[in-house]
């Protein structure tokens, strides 16, 4: 952990009784399950979950290193008895020539997906402070719209946010029709796409920041504030270091739904720029019969969601938990 | 270094229909050492805030030096606050967390570490300047608070409870380093306890505030001699000071065997014929001998042994649903069960009117 967060220490917690004076007569069902995992039983179980959700992948893996006819004609299994494994699939879906040049797509993701991540989650950032710590009126009823917002599924505000982009906000009065805005420059490019998806994390991404921004304790803020710092220096000098795992938490949900995303890229993105999941559905539409390019392409579109996750996952389970129980 | 006024400053909570702090009328001067004190509730951490900028202020004004500040927001008040969880910054060294406000400020790099180290000396805080507020003790976090105050060289100080986390020891050695530190520097400072003790050993005045109404400001030492009510009496003094309800007769109030005279001008501002009279457990004897007819006769229920000194818990015998406290020599022979007369020091009696719980002055 890059920063240890001490802010349990640093807080008298005087008012509240000491642990475990308070326990029932049964312990809460969280302990129970933790108490069970840690038995003997309890590993070996959650050892046969892993191992039973893993087959699929590694079944997947394996059948990427095998030879197109072996893929049709034999079960991926059969590999413990007749190894016989080729590069020539991976070679061909990112070969530019002849092949499917899923490189240039996969280029296109990222360039999706970094800014689609980036943005909303800055945007999420700053709302959550001015939510939790700058006094305005109505500041409760925004929180509650933000909130109320998660339920809009993304199917349906879909259609209105491609014409609100395209053709930006009219209103018709009796016959007259007035042109609110228009965004300019943006229709068909990849903007549009960071746009959509901005607006369709936002609710999210601002109800979990501000439940971790509020949670840091008030005297940290009012020090600040005495110590002269604007609320911009608050916010990022002692707001943003102490909400790290917050945000990395947020980015790697928001990284995985965008680069996984097929609907929103191939709504709103432009035709050049289509995204990988679009090419690997490609392939299993127009070349039905060949595994071989699927397997390999499947996992290359999986090998960036893995990294990221492997890399953040210590901010991964603590941010999960971060809004709730603080430290 | 400037001084500070209140002038019928109010705060309301919103929803609560008392106000926290009522119609305040204190001024404190240039370089003093004020301290607020009071039970949990009384208003006293508001007020430091409502000086600090982060309370608003919903009736009167705050001057600081010449300056109103009541509108102003704390940035701009000058002012450094040390409080009581202290609030250092977890991602940040002892040095950032000290050359916070002088980062903010934009001073030139080596004038903040000139500084910062200055200030660290003070403090004995120098080799942990490196260091993250998490690896630190809390006597040293305690003392990272108090270098981040002092190296701003504020107009007013402002500490709220700054020695509630710390154990016993180290609390009244931080005590008087905290009086000493703030005699050098010579920085006007309010400082909030509910620790009697710590304000009367380290105010030049105290302010004893209860419902958001100040009772009395005065030195340690008139607010011990001459309490201006039955609270502050029985607020400041530990054990507190007995308070017996005495019924008048003449010029006499009595309460059980004892009779305890009252001027004339006592008598006569008297709203009713029930006074209190209060003694404190230092100025109540056990007698000699039991012929004393003046005193008072109680049963001791406990002793509790200092060495130095030891304090009788007794239960007056006309009285029994009341407890009365008395300091009897160290080592005492007095023994739980038996029955003693106790004698008060007549010139150290404070007669309070029971209708409004006002002195009445000699």
């Amino acid at each position: 952990m890059a920063i240890s967060l001490p802010l349990s220490d640093s807080i008298p917690l005087s008012d509240a009784p000491p642990r475990g004076t308070e326990r029932g007569p049964e312990p809460p069902l969280g302990r129970r399950i933790a108490t069970f995992l840690g038995t003997r039983s309890g590993k070996i179980g959650v050892g046969l979950l892993c191992i039973l959700w893993t087959i699929p992948t590694v079944g997947l893996f394996v059948s990427s290193f095998r030879p197109a006819n072996k893929i049709l004609t034999t079960g991926w299994w059969t590999v413990v008895r007749h190894p016989q494994f080729t590069l020539a699939n991976y070679r061909d879906v990112w070969s530019t020539t002849g092949g499917t040049s899923l490189g240039q797509y996969f280029f296109n993701t990222v360039k999706i997906t970094v800014p689609a991540t980036f943005i909303p989650i800055v945007i999420a950032a700053l709302a959550a402070y001015a939510l939790s710590w700058m006094d305005f009126k109505g500041r409760d009823w925004v929180f509650v719209g933000v909130v109320a917002l998660m339920v809009v599924p993304i199917q349906m505000a879909m259609v209105p946010l491609l014409s609100l982009i395209n053709q930006g906000a009219h209103l018709t009065i009796s016959g007259h029709t007035f042109t609110l805005f228009v965004i300019p420059g943006v229709k068909g490019s990849v903007v549009s796409v960071w746009i959509a998806h901005t607006c369709f994390a936002l609710p999210l991404a601002i109800f979990l920041l501000k439940n971790f921004v509020q949670a840091l304790p008030r005297d940290l803020i009012e020090a600040a504030r005495i110590d002269g710092a604007s609320h911009l220096v608050i916010f990022t000098r002692v707001v943003l270091p102490l909400a790290v795992p917050a945000l990395a938490s947020l980015a790697i949900f928001q990284f995985l739904w965008v680069w996984n995303d097929f609907l929103v890229a191939t709504v709103f993105g432009p035709s050049d720029l289509k995204p990988l999941t679009w090419k690997l559905n490609d392939l299993v539409g127009t070349k039905g019969t060949e595994w071989q390019r699927l397997t390999a392409g499947a996992f290359i579109s999986m090998i960036v969601p893995l990294g990221v996750f492997f890399s953040l996952q210590r901010y991964f389970v603590r941010g999960l938990t971060a809004g709730a129980v603080k430290g | 270094m400037a001084a500070v006024l209140f002038e019928k400053a109010s705060r309301i909570y919103p929803g609560s229909p008392h106000p926290a702090v009522d119609n305040l009328d204190l001024q404190i001067d240039d370089g003093e050492f004020l301290v607020l004190v009071g039970p949990s509730g009384c208003g006293k951490s508001t007020t430091l805030r409502m000086l600090a900028g982060l309370e608003p202020i919903d009736g009167g004004s705050v001057f600081i030096g010449t300056t109103d500040v009541t509108m102003l927001p704390p940035r701009e008040r000058d002012i450094a606050m040390v409080f009581q969880s202290y609030a250092l910054y977890p991602h940040m060294t002892v040095g950032e967390n000290i050359g916070f406000h002088l980062k903010v400020k934009r001073l030139p790099k080596d004038e903040i570490k000139k500084r910062v180290l200055q200030a660290a000396e003070i403090l004995d805080l120098v080799p942990y300047l490196e260091r993250k507020p998490a690896k630190l003790s809390g006597g040293q976090r305690q003392r990272v608070a108090m270098g981040r105050a002092i190296v701003r060289q504020p107009q007013v100080f402002l500490m709220d409870e700054p020695l509630s986390n710390l154990d016993a020891k180290l609390r009244v050695s931080t005590r008087t380093q905290i009086a000493a530190l703030q005699r050098r520097l010579g920085v006007t400072t309010v400082y909030v306890t509910h620790d009697q003790v710590e304000a009367m050993t380290m105010g030049d005045r105290v302010a004893v505030l209860r419902d958001g109404i100040l009772q009395q400001c005065a030195t340690p030492r008139d607010l011990f001699t001459r309490p201006l009510n039955t609270f502050v009496a029985g607020f400041i003094g530990s054990p507190s000071m007995n308070m017996l309800p005495c019924v008048v007769d003449g010029d006499l109030g009595r309460f059980g065997t004892l009779q305890l005279p009252l001027t004339p001008s006592q008598r006569t501002a008297l709203t009713t014929d029930k006074v209190t009279i209060g003694v404190r457990p230092e100025a109540l004897k056990m007698a000699s001998s039991d012929d004393e007819t003046k005193g008072l006769a109680v049963t001791i229920l406990t002793v509790e042994e200092l060495g130095s000194d030891a304090f009788l818990y007794c239960t007056p015998v006309d009285h029994p649903q009341m407890s009365v406290v008395a300091r009897a020599e160290g080592l005492s022979s007095a023994r739980p069960g038996s029955t003693v007369m106790l004698v008060p020091d007549l010139a150290a009696l404070h007669v309070f009117d029971t209708a409004t719980g006002d002195r009445l002055a000699e």
